[in-house]
């Protein structure tokens, strides 16, 4: 029971943190940062390791999890990538096209 | 406490905080790449604390390393090869496998528990069956918001009559029955509550109209935090819970700012079905009188003898692929000295800054996007607006006409300007299928054709003008 408390406490404070995190966002970053809170939301491919590492010699659950694994590193990597490659769009004109008007 | 646990503990701190620095980071733009990849890091290392802790057999190495090079490989190469504009099918199709992870996981565990002839104890079971639920629901809702933002999917017209609700209600009633039977204990609920959770996911996203489906993927996401955290308790993993609460949180948050940003409250977007459809009959037949059409020779015209330029895109620049086009223009008039801004809608494009995104892409520095706020303000000290592919969002209807479908929308007030282009395929309606008043004022023009094509004729007309040599 302790345990669940602790985890508990652990969903508060992880919520609050949540709310407070994204304050004021200028919408150029909104797409972006979904992307990028969406690629953090892969974090199950840790319970799906923990399901593989405990399922033994189990072939079902061994398949489960590796396909569970899958999906999950299939949103953590293309989430990250994908937003890399969008924030890697944003440049200052400055830098480039100074002077051009 | 073995050396290995703390290992995994102190790594696992490590990662949640750099989890929230990434978070933080990812709002500011100077900050955004190398927040995110903090965030890939953060990620990195709670896998690595993991595995150290886990001791893996040889067998089990192959089958993590199985799953991890199909799910990597196809995730950076969808990452690498989706175009920009399909951006928001893309997420929701990221969002709705993270869904589905959850869902096996929870899945996995209760096999593995009956397997062992044991009984969860009562907090896994419901972590178990909350996971589930929400893990379902986001799959299929992400599924079904892809294809219809794809345009794979359309919703059926039974779904637009009320009883939708009646069947939902049904849904997720038969849902909760098959939850608390989990929760007791008897197993045998389970495959009913994945079908069921699966069927509620299509029912409640199915009737929602393709312009609100951005709230939708944003809301989905923030699904997708809470199922992590649900898997979260059903592994043990403390990890799992903070970051999950902590993009559930952050996902309920932007949705708000979506909403805020299209004058629709979350309800009426979830709830309300399709924009515009019942009322669609009262305006979308009346014909437009004295409009006024022009060439590109006169467009250009103008354009070269103007100071101030806004233009504001819409998602039509970017289906005709004409943002590099756009640029070229803007650049001549630019060296002519012209002031040339953006004038970005907060639904510009298919969701809340992908228009940036699409002209970032063609290079435009971002200190030129103004938001509406900012540019409402200017509009009647500018001397041309060109409209490409933007139609609901510069109705004035949306303030004038209370009996509009779109009245109270946040709108962009280009008719304040002293001329208006509007690049249009056709006269007929835009995405919400209501007349817009714009069209018809008399100090708007209206450059009838693909988008691209318009300008790359104003392009030319511009170079024989000699604009910019």
């Amino acid at each position: 029971m302790d345990g669940f408390q602790e985890q508990l406490w652990v969903l508060l404070l992880g919520s609050l943190l949540g709310l407070e995190l994204i304050g004021k966002v200028p919408p150029t970053l909104h797409t972006p940062l979904m992307s990028g809170a969406n690629a953090i939301s892969g974090i199950t491919m840790l319970a799906a390791l923990t399901l593989i590492t405990r399922a033994g010699e189990d072939s079902l659950l061994l398949s489960l999890g590796s396909v569970s694994l899958g999906f999950a590193l299939f949103n953590v990597v293309g989430g990250f990538l994908v937003t890399d490659r969008m924030l890697a769009m944003f440049r200052s004109g400055r830098k480039r096209s100074g002077g051009s008007r | 406490m073995s050396s290995a646990e703390v290992l995994q503990g102190g790594l696992d701190l490590l990662a949640v905080a750099l989890l929230a620095l990434g978070i933080k980071g990812l709002s500011k733009i100077r900050s955004a790449r190398a927040a995110n990849r903090l965030a890939a890091s953060a990620m990195g290392l709670a896998v690595v604390g993991l595995l150290i802790n886990a001791h893996p057999t040889a067998v089990t190495w192959i089958w993590i390393a199985g799953g991890t090079a199909v799910g990597g490989v196809l995730g950076a190469l969808t990452a690498r090869l989706v175009p920009m504009t399909a951006m928001p099918e893309t997420v929701a199709l990221f969002n709705g496998c993270g869904g589905l992870s959850s869902l096996l996981v929870a899945l996995g565990v209760m096999l593995a528990a009956k397997g062992e002839g044991l009984t969860p104890s009562l907090l896994v079971l419901i972590s178990v069956g909350l996971s589930v639920v929400v893990g379902a629901i986001t799959c299929t809702g992400s599924v079904v918001a892809m294809g219809k933002l794809q345009g794979w999917l359309t919703t059926p017209g039974w779904m637009m009559r009320r009883w939708r609700h009646g069947c939902n209600i049904a849904l997720a009633t038969g849902v909760l029955m098959a939850a608390v039977l989990t929760v007791v204990g008897s197993s045998d609920a389970l495959w009913p509550l994945v079908i069921g959770a699966s069927l509620l996911g299509i029912g409640l996203t199915l009737p929602i109209g393709g312009a609100d489906m951005p709230v939708v993927i944003s809301l989905l996401n923030s699904y997708s935090g809470v199922a992590a955290a649900a898997a979260g308790f059903v592994v043990g993993q403390r990890l799992l819970i903070v970051a999950g609460a902590m993009v559930g949180a952050a996902g309920l948050i932007l949705t708000q700012v979506m909403c805020a940003g299209m004058n629709r409250s979350l309800t009426a977007v979830l709830f309300g079905g399709a924009l515009g459809v019942a009322s669609a009959g009262s305006k979308e037949h009346s014909e437009y009188t004295n409009i006024i059409s022009c060439s590109a020779e006169e467009c250009a015209l103008t354009l070269e003898a103007a100071e101030r330029v806004v233009v504001v895109p819409g998602y039509g620049i970017a289906v005709a692929q004409a943002q590099h086009t756009l640029r070229e223009v803007a650049r001549l008039l630019e060296k002519h000295g012209v002031a040339v801004t953006y004038a970005i809608h907060p639904v510009a494009g298919r969701m809340p800054g992908h228009m940036n995104v699409l002209l970032a892409e063609a290079d435009v520095p971002y200190e030129q996007l103004k938001e509406m706020d900012v540019i409402n303000s200017e509009f009647p000290a500018t001397d041309v607006v060109l409209v490409l592919g933007a139609n609901d969002v510069v109705n004035p209807q949306a303030k004038t006409d209370p009996d509009s479908p779109l009245y109270g929308m946040p709108v962009l007030d280009v008719q304040e300007a002293r001329t208006v282009f509007v690049v249009k395929r056709s006269m007929g309606a835009g995405y919400s299928g209501i007349k817009n008043d714009l069209f018809e004022r008399p100090n708007t023009s209206m450059l009838f054709g693909d988008a691209k094509q318009v300008l790359s004729n104003v392009l030319g007309e511009l170079k024989v003008l000699g604009v910019g040599q």
